[in-house]
């Protein structure tokens, strides 16, 4: 449906490209949550792999920063439709998390934790290979409390509400189960070229 | 922090045409418009709705607008829009739209940001600039027939002449005792920020909030947030929403 007058703001067409549908390039980097931030204390931090409600393995921040480190480079996508191009991010793969608690993923599902009890869920398939950082830096430098710091989950691409902010833990699900948002009328997956946004899309 | 508001049950957001059928300027850079849309009986106050322009060769342009209006049986919702210089579709709105234009609505989205009335209170709500939005509906849902439930709004803006709808929230404050009314206009002389005392003056207005909202640029809410959880608020009873950056 045409909306009479409207000319809109063409980008240039390596911009367009780069661009998932419905998507605006910013510059900033906006802040979206739900609440405050939550207070995360990096002495009394701890990152958590758990299956159902079974602990698998369970690392303090020390631990954590001991672990290999992977860096990524690249676009990002939030939902509200904004788009920051050439992000640079640093942190644990999931497949090094994985592989230093000594297990193969145990179920197909993962629901993402956060301290301030923010839930959001990712198929595994999504965060192996490379895909997935737990990301505790963010252009050279430490996460801002804003942007999730002191740890993020990290899903490049998907919708970025599927990182985590401040997250606590990973837990295995046996079924793919909503977060916080999705109960809310999100979509369960969030993939950006398809334009996933809300349930039904 | 779930306890703040109630979960909405999933719905499927579909694209709705909507007709504008009232546009009025409501400070020097922001416009009242009102929509007759199918979605106009359907949202909490609170929520907002993607908006979706299209060019004449199918090019397309979504943003999100906070509802403005409390459900009211018209059939139609009102946004209020700030024109930000070189927006693309802001300015359309500011410098362009007419009534009998028609645009793309869906939602609505933000189960998490919104309020009514058995929800309860008291309501503590914050916001800076175009962040007084989804406030202004909350405070509009609660004077249809919850006016037992007190509830204080702190605001600020640049100059009294950008504050969105201050004269009736003015009216709201000086005919409802249960509603208080924090100015904090930031640009003019005497002029003032949110601080500890003015959150102290709304808490003694309403006593322990219940829910707690607050909306705005990032900069107000990390502000805001601060001084009411330092003034004793459990951080779980707050939700923010931020316009941009
Ligand atoms: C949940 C939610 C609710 C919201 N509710 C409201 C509301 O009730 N009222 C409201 O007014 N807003 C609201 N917003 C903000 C709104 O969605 C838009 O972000 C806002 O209107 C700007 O969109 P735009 O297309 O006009 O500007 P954009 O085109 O996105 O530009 C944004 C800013 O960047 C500048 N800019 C961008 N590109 C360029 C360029 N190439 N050259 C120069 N400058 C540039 C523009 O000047 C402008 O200041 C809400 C946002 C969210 C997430």
């Amino acid at each position: 449906m045409v909306t009479r007058g409207f000319v809109g703001r063409r980008q240039p067409p390596e911009t367009g490209a780069r661009l998932p549908p419905g998507q605006y390039l910013t510059d900033d980097f906006p802040i979206l949550q739900i609440g405050p931030n939550p207070v995360v204390d990096l002495a009394t931090w701890r990152f958590t792999l758990r299956e159902g409600s079974r602990p698998i393995k369970s690392w303090s921040w020390d631990e954590f920063e001991a672990l290999p480190r992977t860096t990524w480079h690249g676009d990002i996508h939030c939902v509200t439709k904004w788009s920051k191009f050439d992000t640079d991010w640093e942190g644990v793969s999931f497949d090094d998390l994985l592989a230093d608690a000594g297990v193969a993923a145990p179920t197909g599902f993962l629901l993402a934790e956060s301290y301030d009890d923010y839930t959001t869920n990712v198929p595994v398939a999504d965060l192996v290979g490379g895909r997935a950082l737990v990301a505790t830096r963010y252009a050279g430098e430490p996460i801002h409390p804003d942007h999730g710091g002191p740890a993020r989950l990290f899903v490049p691409h998907l919708y970025f509400w599927k990182s985590a902010k401040w997250v606590r833990g990973l837990r295995f699900t046996n079924i793919d189960t909503a977060g916080f948002w999705e109960l809310r009328g999100y979509h369960m997956y969030g993939d950006p070229w398809r334009e996933q946004r809300y349930i039904g899309d | 922090m779930s306890s703040a508001t109630s979960v909405t049950e999933p719905v499927v957001f579909r694209w709705h045409q909507a007709e504008i059928t009232a546009i009025a300027p409501v400070t020097p850079h922001v416009k009242s418009v009102r929509l007759r849309c199918g979605l106009a009986e359907q949202y909490r106050a609170g929520q907002h709705v993607d908006v979706r322009l299209t060019a004449e060769d199918g090019y397309q342009a979504q943003r999100s607008y906070s509802i403005a209006s409390a459900p009211d049986g018209s059939g139609t919702l009102e946004l209020m829009i700030e024109g930000l210089p070189d927006g693309e579709v802001s300015g359309w709105f500011s410098d362009c739209a007419d009534v009998g234009d028609r645009v793309e609505l869906r939602g609505p989205i933000g189960g998490s940001f919104s309020w009514d009335g058995p929800d309860g209170g008291p309501l503590l709500l914050a916001a800076g600039g175009s962040g007084v939005v989804p406030l202004l509906a909350m405070l509009r849902r609660r004077a249809q027939g919850w006016r037992a439930i007190p509830a204080a709004l702190i605001y600020s803006a640049r100059t009294r002449a950008e504050a969105i709808a201050v004269a009736e929230l003015e009216r709201f404050a000086a005919t409802d005792p249960g509603v208080s009314l924090h100015l904090a206009i930031t640009r003019e002389p005497g002029g003032r920020r949110i601080d500890a005392a003015l959150v102290a003056d709304a808490l003694a207005r309403t006593g322990p909030p219940g829910k707690v909202f607050l909306c705005g640029s990032n900069r107000f809410v990390a502000a805001a947030s601060a001084l009411i959880v330092a003034a004793g608020v459990a951080p779980g009873l707050i939700r923010t929403e931020r316009f941009g950056a």
